[in-house]
């Protein structure tokens, strides 16, 4: 792959990042002039101890100066202190992280079901099979992800008791081992349904239209002209030309499922990054909030990185010569 | 353009599927304006809802129950319908205005102003937009002002692709050659000609542009980053979940707010779609 491509997509993507941090400085120090007053509101400091809070919260000096001894934290990893539990704010993130890695990973493989759904029905347009999947996609793309979450939980863990109500195993297990892993996926099957089904019609609709677009062109005739199976002609010539609109969205897609994961993870309560946003929100526990969003952003940013990258090598044409 | 509005809403007619979410749409404004004129806000206020029974499910009484404080959900699935369908409308109003100002601009000045315009838009595009309303939402005050800022803050980079690819095709038109070697302004050139070839799109943008702001203020609410003071949908969910609404299997409580979001977002969609079919000739399926 071009090499000026490459660079650029990559001094895109960093340029992104400098922007959340810039954003995520100004947003928590700037619009928010004094944090620490607005967060120990009412409970009867002396300035004496306000002043030790701002020294130990990085907020002393000029807002240069926190800009600057900011970004050097970053730079070592250090995410600051979680103002309700007092830990690193970075220590709870790396605890939450895998459950959300398994929980949206999982779901996100379940939705790309959507993709084969999608091909399907643009293939056969106009078929009973293609209007029912696009009015149930549309369907499930207008309900708000939790709202799914809270049915879901209504009906098979409250109602009929065929899942458990929420966590990552049951309170005070003593499983381990085999029995323990299975006991998690128990658990784990409402919530990644549940996400699964909040955006598998964004696949379903996208891969549609895509094969729409390649049904049309003319190399599909020739293909049939040669005499292939019209089987083959989707397979082999279809297919994987309908597939690069289906990259670009899973890069979107990718910070969707994240996001959806912070109202479903807390229906749940999943121990995970969406928990701990909602936790951070109720407190309000600005440094964790802070933290959450730059790893989200994060995340996001490089997959869309990954995507764009993926898509010069799968279209040469993209990224030029 | 008026024979073009004329037209366009005779070819939007025959589509079953729109005028379905036309009429359900209409029902619901029709709603949020007549509450205040059959209902009391004080008939949801708690105080005076102590004689009430808690947690009643559908009677003649309560149509669709009574809530954890004995205040009847279906009154307060009404009173929300103002609250959603404003903060909706307003939030992407806010988006469609910023989203044409920068589109416009960065189209028609080109150059330098539109490559930075762009590179800010691309920042706003890639950065995940519900945690960014979420942080945006958490260090301001908690008021439906704040809600409608932060959509339009963080959703408008969409409109502002679009519009500036569509004033780059019009730009690049005989027409407006024609009228600028006649000697036309810029502001002349922006009013006449590229204006009206924005608007139309626009507009199917827009109405796609509401249900996502209304989807967005529910899931802030149930977050609970909305108005405390207000009941919207999302807020009624948040209570519904918090009280134990599912736990105790009280779904006249937390389906029918998901069912009113369902209809009006699913209404706002097909119809921006439908809009959207008429208006480009090239989305139209053969």
């Amino acid at each position: 792959m071009r090499r000026r491509f490459v660079i650029g997509k990559i001094l895109g993507a960093l340029s992104t990042l400098v922007f959340v941090v810039v954003f995520n400085f100004f947003l928590f120090r700037v619009v928010n002039d004094d944090p620490i007053n607005s967060m120990f509101r009412g409970r009867n400091l002396t300035p004496e101890q306000l002043d030790r809070l701002r020294v130990k919260f990085n907020l002393d000096g000029t807002k240069w100066e926190q800009f600057v001894a900011y970004v050097r934290q970053l730079l070592h990893g250090d995410l600051g202190y979680s103002l309700k539990s007092s830990r690193p704010v970075s220590t709870v993130i790396a605890e939450a992280i895998w459950p959300t890695i398994l929980l949206v990973g999982t779901s996100t493989l379940l939705a790309m079901l959507g993709i084969a759904l999608g091909y399907r029905a643009g293939w056969r347009r106009g078929s009973t099979f293609d209007a029912t999947a696009t009015s149930v996609s549309m369907l499930t793309y207008s309900m708000p992800e939790y709202w799914i979450g809270m049915v879901a939980l209504g009906v098979f863990a409250a109602g009929l008791g065929w899942f458990p109500v929420g966590g990552l195993n049951d309170p005070g297990s003593t499983l381990t081992g085999l029995e323990r892993i299975l006991d998690q996926l128990h658990h784990m099957i409402l919530p990644a349904t549940v996400l699964a089904v909040a955006y598998i019609g964004e696949y379903m609709i996208v891969a549609r239209s895509a094969m729409i677009d390649t049904s049309r062109e003319d190399y599909l005739q020739l293909a049939r002209a040669k005499g292939l199976r019209e089987a083959d002609v989707r397979k082999r010539h279809a297919q994987p030309n309908a597939l690069l609109p289906v990259v670009s969205l899973s890069a979107i897609n990718f910070g969707f499922v994240l996001s959806g994961a912070i109202a479903v993870e807390s229906i749940f309560s999943w121990p995970g990054i969406g928990q701990q946003t909602q936790f951070a929100i109720a407190g309000p526990d600005f440094p964790m909030l802070q933290g959450l969003f730059l790893l989200i952003s994060a995340a996001v940013i490089l997959a869309n990185l990954a995507a764009d990258l993926l898509y010069g090598y799968l279209d040469p044409r993209v990224a030029g010569r | 353009m008026k024979a073009n509005v004329s037209n366009a809403w005779s070819r939007l007619r025959h589509d079953r599927l729109a005028m379905i979410s036309l009429v359900v749409l209409v029902g619901f404004v029709v709603m949020a304006v007549i509450t205040p004129w059959v209902s009391d806000r004080d008939d949801i206020r708690a105080i005076n809802t102590a004689d009430n029974p808690t947690w009643a499910s559908p009677s003649s009484q309560f149509i669709l129950g009574t809530d954890y404080l004995g205040r009847s959900v279906a009154l307060q699935i009404m009173w929300g319908s103002r609250v959603s369908l404003f903060v909706g409308l307003a939030a992407t109003l806010l988006t469609i205005v910023i989203g044409t100002v920068i589109g416009l601009a960065s189209g028609f000045f080109g150059g330098w102003t539109d490559a930075v315009l762009m590179r800010i838009t691309d920042w706003f595009l890639v950065i995940p937009f519900l945690p960014t309303a979420i942080v945006l939402a958490a260090v301001l005050n908690r008021s439906l002002w704040t809600i409608v800022f932060v959509i339009g803050i963080t959703s408008w980079p969409s409109t502002a692709r679009l519009v500036r690819s569509q004033v780059l095709s019009v730009r690049s038109r005989l027409y407006v050659d024609r009228a600028r070697a006649l000697g036309a302004g810029r502001a002349h050139l922006v009013r006449r000609h590229i204006l009206p070839n924005v608007t139309p799109l626009v507009m199917a943008s827009t109405t796609l542009a509401v249900p996502i702001s209304i989807l967005t203020e529910t899931t802030l609410s149930f977050l609970g980053l909305g108005d405390p003071t207000q009941v919207s949908w999302g807020f009624i969910l948040n209570e519904a979940r918090e009280k134990g609404a599912v736990d105790r299997g009280a779904w006249w409580y937390y389906m029918p707010p998901g069912v009113a979001i369902v209809m009006v977002v699913l209404a706002f969609t097909l119809l921006g779609r439908a809009m959207e079919t008429v208006l480009d000739p090239r989305l139209r399926e053969t």
